[in-house]
């Protein structure tokens, strides 16, 4: 396959190849990291997540158009804006679906299943009747276009770095939240035990909620920066959705360090084989393989002691 | 932000603007206007249709809800304008033209279903619906069985011709080998990656893509690669490309994918006026989604653009803004789906009856000249005679006509040589 390319061709492509795994470890993680601290931490089976990453993919629409209208001048920072607006927009949405749904449910897990499942098909025929069955198409600023000429053959894209910041950034953050604050602190007691932990005097009401929305927030954080790499329409979200569910139950629903590595793992693979087969195949051997590996570890990669 | 909505003021300043259009449109194409009484309801329908003296039931069945309601919202429209416009001309055989709308969902058991309560509750003269081939497929034994007429709008990948289906768009050898040939002649193409979503269509189409160029064009295919659909991640398969370097990029992307692949590949620093890529499955309404900016130079090759200077053309355009507002775009499919209607009118005219069976024998043959696209002709299969064009693509979404064919291409559903 590779006899006929140089040296200096095939270093190349390594480079973007690996960097090209990369990007998709990060739009991996970054999918997962709120399905993972709702499911993880809360147990909740979130079908609507997609739906809340679309949620904030269509405030970034509306951010730019905002400020295409009246900030002209400010446009080319739309985009930290509209992830502000996206986080609050899709988080204080998820603080309402807690409050009105999800938290009498907690004692019946397949039943929130079912009911996220509903929400999520309620919020696709709302975006549907907002915006129009159509896709929309968001303009990024002209400085998140294209790519970045580190030598002569090796091109690195802009947007792929931006997305690989914003992930480091946020699962620091979330790591920083879960494991240095009194919230975090919380948060692990509800985990570990709910019972003991209300006993003791943790609020374990007002935890669930801002779990969930900080869940939903991060969600909408995620679906505003993928209008950079993927499409903006009423059920998008389910192009993700499936993805999402695989890269935490595979990395251990309670780990945070499982979700970040089963999104290296995964997208590591798929990106790999993607190369030297073919698009599906890859989906088949990476399926495989979680499938393999989950038989053997029930729990996914790495397990939490919980009492339950 | 609702466009979908017709306009409330619609009634009386548009429809005469309406009529302004369609009379334009009729001086070219139509037979002249046949008198009620020589056509007694008795006589033609006699298989028990919802045909009155007064008027006649069709059905639209499209997905308005769900996943494909994304394609299919453009399909409703145009056949909507049609029959809004056959009824401005005096109907059908002197009868207004009705119609019952049914959601398929995207749902492909219950387009089905909603196909079999048109034909047997309703008894709708004429059906105009469908748009997946799945789609396709689940109503076709329904449409066979309790025999109804199927105006299908989608290019489609052929293998198939039934006489209870009128395919009003391209099938596979039709949009394909002529887009193929203007390549290699134009570009001067040696080599070619062939990529597609994982379903039947991108699958058909690449096959017999793979059989001309390699058998008939004597070139080289370097690559041929599948995505699920929904896939959503191509930075591999972009770097592939960047080391095979093929002449031209042959994408046959669906849905959400589009909107990824074109993305990454600009982001990647794929220049598309500089690197050949041709589509057959990206019409203007795919680039709202994608955005013109991201597929700017791309080749897309397909029988029909918005913006064909044609006089027919025009007043289409005209009259389709006029209804469904000036922000919408028409691609493909939707004006196929605007010759459904016509079509139908114009058998029913030729056989003199809204019988099933003389309206399906008396199909083949059947010219509509005022087509938005030109001229087309029905084929013995069903299909459409029809030309092919290759349009390039501009920053504004639009596409610029490049290249057309002479003659039109015959459909050939069942390619000899290509299976």
């Amino acid at each position: 396959m590779f006899g006929e390319y140089s040296l200096g061709e095939l270093g190349s492509i390594l480079v973007m190849q690996g960097f090209a795994g990369l990007i998709l470890f990060s739009v991996f993680l970054l999918m997962a990291l709120g399905l993972a601290i709702i499911f993880g931490q809360m147990g909740v089976i979130n079908m609507a997540h997609g739906e809340f990453m679309i949620l904030g993919a269509y405030m970034t629409y509306l951010c730019s158009h905002l400020f295409e209208a009246y900030l002209p001048s400010l446009y080319g920072g739309y985009f930290f804006a509209a992830m502000i607006i996206a986080f609050l927009a899709a988080g204080a949405l998820g603080l309402l679906v807690e409050w009105a749904l999800v938290r009498r449910l907690y004692a019946r897990p397949l039943d929130t299943l079912l009911a996220t499942w509903g929400l999520s098909l309620i919020m696709q025929q709302a975006f549907r009747s907002t915006f129009g069955a159509r896709e929309v198409g968001v303009e990024l600023p002209q400085w998140m276009m294209g790519s970045l000429n580190v030598t002569g053959s090796i091109e690195v894209q802009i947007n792929g770095l931006f997305v690989m910041g914003l992930t480091l950034l946020i699962t620091a953050a979330v790591a920083v939240l879960l494991f240095k604050s009194k919230w975090g602190l919380q948060v692990r007691a509800v985990v570990a035990n709910r019972t003991m932990s209300g006993a003791v005097g943790i609020d374990t009401r007002r935890i669930d909620r801002l779990t969930f929305g900080l869940g939903c927030g991060i969600a909408g954080v995620a679906g505003s920066a993928f209008t950079m790499i993927g499409s903006t329409g009423p059920t998008a979200g389910q192009l993700y959705i499936v993805d999402t569910f695989l890269v935490v139950v595979f990395g251990g629903a309670q780990s945070l360090l499982g979700t970040v590595a089963s999104a290296l793992s995964i997208s590591q693979s798929q990106s790999a084989l993607e190369f030297f087969l073919t698009g599906s195949m890859a989906k088949v051997l990476t399926l495989l393989m979680v499938i393999g590996l989950l038989m053997l570890r029930p729990q996914g990669l790495f397990v939490l002691k919980v009492r339950r | 932000m609702s466009p979908r909505k017709p306009p409330f003021r619609l009634a009386t300043p548009s429809r005469r603007q309406l009529l302004a259009g369609a009379a334009a449109l009729s001086a070219a194409a139509f037979l002249p206007q046949r008198a009620l009484a020589d056509f007694p309801t008795a006589q033609v329908n006699t298989t028990g249709l919802a045909v009155t003296d007064a008027d006649v039931t069709v059905g639209i069945l499209h997905s308005v809800t769900g996943t494909m309601a994304i394609s299919e919202t453009g399909s409703v429209e145009a056949e909507k304008l049609a029959i809004e416009q056959i009824n401005a001309q005096g109907g059908v055989l002197g009868r207004k033209v009705k119609f019952i709308q049914e959601d398929g969902a995207s749902d492909w058991p219950t387009f089905a279903e909603k196909a079999k309560k048109l034909l047997v509750n309703d008894k709708v003269a004429s059906v105009m619906g469908c748009w997946t081939s799945a789609s396709r497929k689940a109503v076709l034994p329904v449409f066979e069985q309790y025999n109804g007429m199927l105006y299908y709008p989608t290019f489609y990948e052929g293998l198939e011709a039934s006489k209870n289906v009128i395919y009003t768009g391209q099938e596979a050898t039709q949009q394909i080998i002529a887009g193929l040939n203007w390549v290699q002649k134009e570009k001067n193409a040696k080599t070619f990656y062939l990529l597609g979503s994982d379903y039947i269509w991108p699958r058909t189409s690449n096959k017999i893509a793979r059989k001309h160029i390699e058998n008939f064009l004597k070139l080289k295919v370097v690559g041929e690669e599948y995505f699920p659909l929904g896939h959503t991640q191509f930075n591999s398969v972009i770097n592939k490309m960047k080391l095979t370097k093929p002449d031209v990029i042959y994408a046959i992307i669906v849905g959400g994918s589009n909107v990824a692949f074109y993305k990454q590949l600009k982001a990647a620093g794929v220049d598309l006026t500089k690197q050949t890529l041709m589509t057959i499955s990206v019409t203007e309404d795919e680039i709202l989604g994608i955005g013109g900016e991201n597929i700017v130079g791309g080749y897309a090759c397909m029988k029909y653009f918005e913006s064909l200077d044609n006089t027919n053309n025009k007043s289409f355009v005209a009259a389709f803004k006029k209804m469904w507002g000036d922000n919408i775009v028409i691609g493909d499919v939707t004006q196929a789906a605007y010759l459904g209607p016509w079509l139908w009118k114009l058998t029913v005219e030729k056989a003199g009856s809204f019988d099933i069976d003389k309206v399906s024998g008396a199909s083949p043959g059947v010219e509509f000249k005022g087509a938005p696209e030109g001229y087309v002709r029905i084929h013995e299969n069903h299909h459409l005679w029809s030309k092919t064009r290759v349009g390039r693509a501009r920053a504004d979404g639009q596409y610029d006509l490049i290249y057309e064919t002479a003659d039109l291409m015959e459909p050939d559903p069942f390619p000899k040589g290509y299976q």
